[in-house]
């Protein structure tokens, strides 16, 4: 395959978002403004100017009419899509980090991270259908996990938030009452930072990739570890096929060391994996730094990947990858 | 000109900068098609600058692609923030800067972490090693387990050298030292198909792949080359294919064994290659 490479950021890459029909992928970068593309050919389509800091994450609406980013300004701001004009700004007392639209995106889950006296929290907002009507109050604010929360995520039916950081743990709240109802066994848990969380399609499951060089399969209701794929780079983001069984990694070496080292000792790939027999199925070389994001189409079609050197690659699979066997 | 439509009047014939338009003279453009393979046949006709006519063919491969009509919508959105053309002027569309976005020159493949084909093989010995506490020899040339290394293989000089294989033993040597270009020396080019040491394998499934192939035939020796052949507008596979071993005692033994073999429910046929019509 020949990968589409995108060039519309200055800084790493943070994170990758397809929209649900996958015609339009979203970037974040540490310059200060997301980006949309289309995900057939990779042209660029519009930015979202408004920003003042890295952006760290970002979800678009199921309808695809509605973004919202977080930022490391201290703000959450929601967009028009279609017009890159900002709808509305939640103000925190430090850096937004992970955002998340629940089901049918009444609500939003956005994390701050600790910063001077503040600690982390998880926010839940609403978010009303007229921008109009959009009020910044939170819902409902959970404190307790130590360190960044790197990803939060809405359980099955919005009855719950999947939240992991820093600390290495995966917690399970009650979107309701704010009550912590589940923290995973520490035994089989990630030894080091969680770093990214992906989703299975339907939600059955999710994948967790960590600094400790590993990436997780857990079952979302009962929180038991499914399957652990090992690697030999920290990981940075993960992402499931919905296609196929695969699971895809992307990471490589920190980036201060980067070039203190032989270049071949960065595996700088995306690695690919079989979901159930976790064993590994390749690789897909290309960036010239650690990979910060991976995206998979909706379609399980084509994959992009983000990384730190401000590259976007969109790949299109060639047809031979949908009849690997291992 | 005796096929002039009727209604051409000699004043037509020269327009008002003086170059001739006889387009109109040439007979319609032609659409044949779409076939059941969605193959549409374009014949159109010109006239060069020298006055000659021109009959031009393209063959257009027709794909259906049913688009979301949301995605269509969003297909036509016009472009905002940094992206929004500059130099927009009244009634036009600005100038895009499209130099973000490149095509990589360079092809990237999914690079498998062991060839394809050879899974089965490292499977077993992994599975041997781990039931009898030891390491366990396996020849990646002739494929055979327990006996040698790969270094050590007595047909090391038989096997296969990638990417592209050629045995160097048959080679010819001019004799002389002299450098003899491959299209003149007497095995011809280099490529070819080795017609005593092929076999042709008829009624594969369309699923059968070449690492299939390499999979099904490598017990039997060393393969040099394995090829599925495949419709040239489709790239579906013909359902046939040839196998090239590097010695004719394996391909022998593989026609005598699996001739008449199920594979992917359907009985293959396994014979010697016809030799190829120059």
């Amino acid at each position: 395959m020949r990968p589409i490479l995108m060039k519309g950021h200055e800084r790493p890459l943070t994170f990758l978002k397809y929209n649900r029909d996958g015609d339009l992928l979203f970037s974040c970068a540490k310059d200060h403004n997301p980006t949309v593309w289309f995900a057939d050919n990779g042209e660029r389509l519009g930015t979202y100017r408004g920003h003042n800091g890295a952006v760290w994450c970002c979800d678009v609406s199921r309808d695809s009419a509605r973004l919202i980013t977080g930022s490391a300004d201290q703000t959450a701001k929601l967009w028009n899509v279609q017009t890159g004009q900002q709808l509305f700004t939640f103000n925190f007392d430090s850096p937004a980090r992970a955002v998340d639209f629940s089901v049918g995106d009444k609500l939003a889950v956005i994390t701050t991270d600790p910063f001077m006296d503040v600690t982390s929290a998880i926010h839940v907002k609403r978010i009303a259908g007229d921008p109009e009507d959009q009020i910044g109050e939170s819902a409902l604010i959970l404190k307790g996990p130590q360190g960044r929360i790197n990803r939060a995520v809405w359980g099955p039916l919005n009855r719950t938030i999947i939240s992991a950081g820093e600390d290495a743990v995966i917690r399970i709240w009650d979107s309701e009452t704010g009550k912590l109802l589940k923290e995973n066994d520490p035994e089989v848990g990630h030894k080091k930072t969680i770093t990214s969380l992906a989703k299975s399609v339907d939600g059955s499951h999710f994948l967790t990739g960590s600094l400790d060089k590993s990436a997780k399969l857990w079952d979302t209701r009962t929180l038991t570890l499914i399957k652990t794929y090992v690697t030999e780079r920290p990981v940075n983001a993960v992402a499931m096929s919905p296609l196929c069984d695969h699971v895809v990694l992307g990471g490589g070496q920190d980036a201060s060391t980067v070039t203190t080292t032989d270049h071949r000792s960065g595996k700088f790939e995306a690695k690919f994996y079989d979901k159930i027999l976790q064993e590994e199925i390749g690789g897909v070389k290309g960036h010239f730094g650690p990979i910060n994001a991976l995206a998979f189409n909706p379609d399980g079609k084509s994959f992009s990947s983000g990384g730190e050197d401000g590259y976007v690659r969109l790949h299109h699979f060639d047809s031979d990858y949908f009849h690997i066997k291992i | 000109m005796t096929q002039q439509p009727s209604n051409l009047r000699w004043g037509e014939l020269e327009d008002e900068d003086g170059e001739e338009d006889l387009t109109f003279l040439l007979p319609p453009k032609q659409v044949i098609g779409p076939d059941k393979n969605g193959i549409k046949k374009v014949i159109e006709y010109k006239i060069k600058e020298d006055g000659t006519k021109v009959k031009i063919t393209t063959n257009i491969q027709v794909r259906k692609i049913v688009v979301n009509k949301r995605v269509v919508e969003r297909r036509l959105w016009a472009k905002f923030g940094d992206a929004a053309p500059v130099n927009k002027g009244a009634g036009d569309r600005g100038v895009v800067d499209d130099s973000l976005t490149m095509v990589s020159t360079e092809e990237i493949v999914l690079e498998r972490p062991r060839a394809p084909g050879s899974k089965t093989a490292g499977g077993e010995a992994l599975g041997d090693g781990l039931g009898k506490g030891g390491e366990i020899k396996l020849c990646r040339t002739c494929g055979k387990k327990g006996d040698h290394w790969t270094a050590h293989c007595p047909n090391k000089d038989l096997a296969p050298q990638d990417p592209e294989p050629f045995t160097d033993h048959k080679r010819p040597t001019s004799g002389h030292g002299k450098y003899v270009p491959p299209n003149k020396n007497a095995s011809g080019d280099m490529r070819r198909r080795n017609d005593d040491n092929s076999v042709r394998v008829s009624n594969l499934s369309e699923d059968t792949q070449e690492a299939d192939l390499h999979e099904l035939f490598r017990p039997f020796g060393p393969v040099t080359r394995a090829h599925v052949v495949r419709d040239k507008t489709t790239s579906v596979s013909r359902g046939f294919g040839f196998v090239e071993f590097v010695s004719r005692d394996d391909a022998q033994r593989a026609i005598n064994k699996l001739d008449g073999y199920g594979y992917d429910n359907l009985i293959l046929r396994v014979e010697w290659a016809p030799p190829k019509a120059k």
